[in-house]
């Protein structure tokens, strides 16, 4: 890059001379000047151009013909459309069915994104024992998360089942008597985060990481220091992993919001029993697929964005400053 | 490593937790408090292995019990008698071989679109400098968080306009047109490559195509492997996209067609579900265990270096 720099510093404007001349506009130093920076420009126009033309194509223009649907009545099925302002947003305050998804969605997020980090967490810490063969208990940890979520869904509906199923046989011989679950409105939502529980090895091998990130010379002057397990858990690993968690959190969060396949199948993309599996992915799916109304499902869309968007936000403020960023990764 | 470590000891031999087995038994004595927590983790392990590996093991019975070893109350563990029917039932109604290869078709194309689009932009974002890299990179950072709901409806309309629907077009193109996250993934791997690489073949009068692909790429391969791993089974677990634009049953994934399958069969079919079930997870986890490391690797790289 050396040789470039007489050439970006010759061609100062000498109308503006008096003014600009030690300091040319931001535009001005940004765009390309000299040969060398211009054939980089077209090479990195070049080396992006797949995805300019997805943004443009495949998420641009969707973006943009969603919001223009969701102020009209447009149909899955064709037919015209027509202009309705704010109707379909304000159909919304009044939809039941709505605001229970809603509530089943918040539901599912809440509990289960801080179980899901519990959870994975602990089992990190499991996993970051030195015990002969350890490798192999990773292994079988995570079998489950490659599991395709249909062919798991189709297992779970059977180890669900409340008569024929293993869970209960299980929770039977310790003396429980285990619920219905999927086809009880009381347990449908709890069975569909066990379900989640037991594919989460990809936060489960993130979080790991982070913790073979804990320098071992902290945690044992801790220790020298007469720090307790949980003192040294608390003050040293958890700053050392604190990024790892804020990542989990908020992607736990976006994924929360989006919600869909296990309840589709778990549930036949019905929402049963009673409503208490519909989840806003869910009803979004149903409204432009079932009722085919495009524009009140581009209004769902439009409505879980902003809210996803919100919540990330808040989320990332919050905890975002709490974040020890001088850990080693 | 120590977090959950017994608190006892302060003595040297935690250290020597980490070199190799040859050496330690003589730096760790054998004493029975270590024996004894030796054997509570091994326990507490080997009882969450089990919670883990109960629904496989439940599929995998399932799948050879007789419709009556399924319904006793309660369960039954192993099959009474072991039958094959499940498999016979559950291949005559599930053409398990053409839904697999459709399967495989879609996963590797979409692995081809994803492998060159992640490259070629990551690199494009991340070794050269031009003044758009950063807008560039921002902007597809951005539109990760725009959720697949908001453009999935308009995209359908587009593609029924255009004569996509009932094809694997719209499953597989847009892997060409860039992925995000495995943008971001090999921008990562990218910056981690000393710039003096790039500059002593600059001097040399290497292209930057020639560069990308000659001295670039080659050292990527660890990153581009986890991108294609993971499109791979991306593709190979998605439902929503086959749901949407898949009409014709001879066209199934594994994926769509055992969704229909378990809704036209219900629970009376529970033996044939599982047999199905167990069939198609046998390539996925043939694949897991041949590209194990790749996996975590990948993950651990799509973690936080910020």
């Amino acid at each position: 890059m050396s040789t470039t720099i007489p050439g970006r510093e010759a061609p100062a404007p000498p109308s503006v001379a008096t003014t600009a001349r030690a300091r040319p506009s931001r535009l001005a130093r940004a765009l390309p000047r000299t040969r060398r920076q211009r054939q980089m420009f077209w090479w990195g126009l070049f080396f992006t151009s797949p995805a300019i033309i997805g943004l443009v194509f495949f998420t641009g223009g969707p973006v943009i013909v969603s919001a223009v649907n969701s102020f009209t009545d447009a149909n899955l099925l064709g037919g015209s459309r027509n202009w309705v302002g704010l109707e379909n947003y304000s159909r919304l305050l009044q939809d039941d069915q709505w605001w229970l998804s809603l509530f089943n969605t918040f539901f599912l997020t809440v509990i289960s994104v801080p179980l899901g980090i519990a959870v994975a967490l602990g089992l990190a810490l499991l996993l970051n024992w030195r015990v002969r063969g350890i490798g192999v208990y990773r292994v079988i940890f995570y079998l489950p998360s490659i599991v395709p979520i249909v062919a798991s869904a189709v297992v779970w509906a059977y180890v669900l089942n409340p008569q024929y199923g293993v869970l209960n046989n299980v929770l039977g011989l310790v003396g429980i008597e285990g619920p219905g679950w999927l086809s009880d409105p009381a347990w449908s939502k709890p069975a569909l985060i066990l379900f989640g529980l037991w594919g989460m090895g990809n936060l489960m091998v993130i979080l790991l990481a982070g913790l073979q990130g804990v320098p071992q010379d902290l945690l044992e002057q801790a220790s020298l220091d007469g720090a307790g397990v949980w003192q040294r858990f608390r003050n040293v690993t958890v700053p050392f992993i604190s990024p790892h968690l804020l990542f989990a959190l908020i992607t736990g969060l976006i994924a929360g919001f989006q919600y869909f396949t296990p309840a589709f199948v778990l549930t036949g993309g019905s929402g049963d029993p009673a409503g208490s599996t519909l989840v806003s992915g869910v009803y979004l799916y149903q409204s432009a697929f079932y009722n085919y109304e495009l524009g009140y499902s581009s209004a769902i869309g439009w409505v879980l964005f902003v809210l996803i968007a919100i919540i990330s936000i808040v989320a990332y403020r919050l905890v975002g400053r709490r974040v020890y960023y001088g850990g080693a990764s | 490593m120590t977090t959950t470590d017994r608190t006892a000891e302060h003595t040297g031999p935690r250290v020597a937790a980490a070199p190799p087995p040859a050496t330690s038994p003589a730096r760790r004595p054998l004493s029975w408090p270590r024996v004894a927590e030796s054997i509570a983790k091994h326990g507490i392990l080997i009882a969450f292995s089990c919670a883990f590996l109960m629904p496989f093991f439940w599929m995998v019975t399932g799948a050879f019990k007789t419709q009556a070893d399924i319904g006793t109350f309660p369960v039954t563990w192993f099959p009474e008698t072991i039958t094959t029917g499940n498999f016979t039932y559950g291949l005559e109604a599930f053409p398990i071989v053409r839904y697999f290869l459709n399967t495989v078709v879609i996963s590797v194309l979409s692995m081809i679109g994803a492998a060159f689009s992640s490259a070629m932009v990551g690199y494009g974002v991340s070794r050269i400098r031009w003044i758009g890299r950063n807008a560039v990179f921002t902007l597809l950072i951005a539109t990760m968080m725009i959720p697949f709901y908001v453009t999935m409806i308009p995209l359908f309309t587009v593609y029924r306009e255009i004569g996509w629907t009932g094809t694997i077009l719209p499953l597989v193109v847009p892997t060409f047109f860039g992925v995000p996250f495995f943008i971001f993934l090999m921008r990562q791997f990218f910056l981690g490559i000393p710039e003096s690489l790039s500059d002593a073949a600059r001097v040399d009068g290497a292209s930057e195509l020639r560069i990308f692909a000659q001295v670039i790429l080659p050292l990527c391969k660890p990153a581009l492997a986890a991108v294609m791993l993971f499109q791979f089974l991306a593709s190979w677990s998605d439902l929503l996209g086959p749901l949407l634009y898949l009409t014709d049953s001879s066209q199934y994934t594994l994926s769509l067609g055992l969704t229909f399958f378990q809704g036209a069969e219900g629970e009376s079919a529970t033996g044939p579900l599982m047999a199905v079930s167990t069939l198609t997870l046998i390539p996925v986890i043939i694949l897991f265990f041949f590209a194990q490391k790749t996996f975590i690797q990948g993950i651990t790289m799509s973690g936080i270096k910020d």
